[in-house]
């Protein structure tokens, strides 16, 4: 029996680290797609799921639907990222540490305005009545719906973006761009609307994060640095510019997280810097990376 | 143009005591010094090595932590010896720190680094607070205050701005030394063109990791002197949010000149103690951002930046051309 006890711990254990490897994907996605293709390290890019989450949850708030909230905050989270590229970015190409420690004045200019706005009590959003509630899986193990809704969701995300980056013509001029972004302009692309179109779909893959983090865990200020620390471990562990390997860095750091806070409460956190130390040492570009660009997807 | 300047700056500095209020002595000058030694590791770090390392704090929290549980505090375990004692292992202790950051960051360059040592800091902050046994997790040690040397007591608002001012200017001499040495020329050689310097026969790494320890070492001393003005240290103290108060004290301060993190610094220090009487008190960071945002849009390297095109321009009007 008390080994069947810890068996449970551990599924369940597994399961919500998968969860949260959802999350971390789905932020670090975007994250990793901005900068392998354009280059640059938002560092507002926490804030960004901060801002999907608030304006999710206000829109939630206001119609009585999950979905429309969801999708408000996507968008939000779409536009302000855009505004973001088009008014900053793009006005400092090239020069990367001004665009680096404007994204990081941003970051620190969001934060307090979410904090003016909607004060500093946690957040959570309600999920439609059909994802409430538990399911029994095997073992008498009752696991809640939309943790399970999360994941799955996650997983359809992931072959969308796989979907859309190998076999659609947008896809390719990613891939392309990501490679060498100066041939491409000079074959004729229009690359700027490119990088614009790929910096909302970050943007907005980061704000459908943050309604769904806030549905299913919550939010509150201070998340976006969570959410932004996440993304960096996972692109430095999978790799700039890799869908994979933000797949797998995702995977890999969201259970290093959850088993190490409930089997190491202590020095749980060590688990994830161990890991992302131990990649840096024998693979400096991730594990999926490839120095200069995105190869596979 | 000469020396009537920096004289008259340093008489300043040391005069502040006779005619500024204790409150503007110690809250305002001695902080702004012991938060631009930790600003100026980083300042250091960006213009010698090209290394944006965000880990400084991180690195000044070692030290602190160390002068705190080696020497006198109200938290059980901490060994109470004295600060001969304490702050020299202490230092010891940060140094070897940053000479271990430096190991991890030194193949990194540009954005990893700046991916890179964010990742450490806050996992440290997160490390510090989970620990109960060794750093009394989330509530930190308290009690920590400066000591009582040769009879006067260091933790009184004159003389601690004097042991600031000491120890800051030492910083900056010693920086100002190195940059014309060997080691300097050389980080900046692999700053440049790292691959050149490699070919040439310089062990790049190697003494990337030298520069990741000697900004320990400043980062220690400002660390020694952040625990000792606070009176306390926890994991909060180094979490996210003061580790990007550091890397804009740095850019609002400007690289180029040594004195730009404490100029920097500075106007942080006025910024969060007037804010209040501009914005309102909370709205402090969003103020900060603002200030940030528009420096960093508006100039090349921040006030030291300003200066330089001020001084251009007054040498141009007084018919200097050539600079």
């Amino acid at each position: 029996m008390y080994s069947f006890a810890r068996m449970k711990l551990l599924i369940v254990t597994f399961l919500n680290g998968l969860t949260l490897a959802a999350l971390y994907f789905l932020v670090a996605a975007g994250f990793s797609l901005i900068f392998g293709l354009l280059r640059q390290v938002n560092l507002a890019h926490g804030s960004l799921f901060l801002v999907g989450s608030y304006t999710g949850f206000s829109a939630a708030q206001w119609s009585g639907f999950w979905w429309f909230g969801a999708f408000v905050g996507a968008a939000a989270s779409a536009g302000l990222g855009l505004l973001m590229y088009v008014a900053l970015f793009r006005r400092f190409q090239g020069d990367e540490m001004r665009q680096t420690l404007a994204s990081v004045a941003l970051s620190i200019i969001l934060a307090d305005v979410m904090l003016w706005f909607w004060g500093g009590a946690p957040h959570q959003l309600d999920l439609p009545d059909a994802l409430t509630g538990s399911v029994v899986l095997g073992m008498g193990i009752k696991y809640p719906v939309s943790r399970l809704f999360v994941t799955g969701l996650t997983l359809l995300v992931g072959l969308g973006l796989f979907v859309l980056l190998s076999r659609t013509r947008f896809g390719v001029l990613v891939r392309a761009g990501v490679e060498d972004a100066e041939m491409l302009a000079a074959s004729g692309v229009p690359v700027q609307r490119l990088f614009m179109a790929t910096f909302a779909l970050g943007a907005a893959l980061t704000g459908f994060a943050g309604v769904v983090g806030a549905s299913v865990l919550s939010v509150s200020p201070g998340e976006d640095a969570r959410y932004l620390l996440a993304s960096l471990v996972v692109v430095i562990v999978g790799g700039i510019g890799s869908l994979r390997g933000a797949a797998v860095g995702a995977l890999l750091i969201g259970l290093a997280e959850q088993m190490g806070l409930v089997y190491a409460p202590t020095y749980g956190v060590v688990f994830t810097f161990v890991l992302m130390v131990a990649v840096l040492r024998w693979r400096p570009h991730g594990l999926f990376g490839v120095a200069g660009g995105l190869r596979h997807v | 143009m000469t020396l009537r300047l920096p004289l008259a700056f340093t008489a300043l500095l040391l005069s502040l005591p006779l005619w500024a209020s204790p409150f503007v002595v110690f809250q305002i000058g001695a902080q702004a010094l012991g938060l631009g030694c930790v600003a100026l590791s980083l300042s250091w770090l960006m213009s010698q090595a090209g290394a944006v390392s965000l880990a400084q704090l991180s690195v000044a929290g070692v030290a602190g932590y160390g002068v705190a549980l080696l020497g006198g505090s109200e938290f059980e375990p901490s060994r109470g010896w004295p600060w001969t004692v304490a702050v020299p292992l202490a230092l010891l202790a940060g140094v070897a720190a940053g000479a271990a950051l430096g190991w991890l960051a030194a193949r990194t360059e540009g954005l990893q680094t700046i991916m890179l040592t964010l990742a450490v800091a806050v996992a440290w902050a997160l490390f510090l607070q989970q620990n109960q046994v060794l750093t009394n997790g989330f509530n930190g040690i308290t009690g920590t205050r400066a000591p009582t040397v040769w009879g006067v007591d260091l933790s009184r608002p004159t003389p601690f701005y004097l042991l600031s001012l000491a120890v800051a200017a030492a910083c900056v001499l010693v920086v100002q030394r190195l940059y014309g040495t060997v080691f300097g020329l050389t980080l900046r050689g692999a700053r440049d063109d790292a691959r050149k310097m490699a070919a040439l026969g310089y062990q790049v790494q190697q003494h990337r990791i030298a520069a990741y320890a000697f900004a320990g070492l400043v980062a220690s001393l400002g660390g020694v002197l952040r625990l000792w003005f606070n009176g306390q240290i926890s994991s909060g103290s180094m979490a996210m949010g003061p580790v990007i108060d550091i890397l804009v004290i740095a850019v609002i301060g400007g690289t180029r000149y040594a004195w730009g993190p404490f100029a920097g610094a500075l106007v942080f220090v006025l910024l969060q103690n007037f804010a209040g009487d501009i914005v309102s008190a909370e709205r402090f960071r969003l103020f900060v951002g603002v200030v940030f945002l528009i420096l960093v849009l508006a100039t090349r390297d921040g006030l030291a930046g300003l200066w330089d095109h001020w001084r251009g321009g007054v040498l141009r009007q007084r018919g200097v051309h050539n600079l």
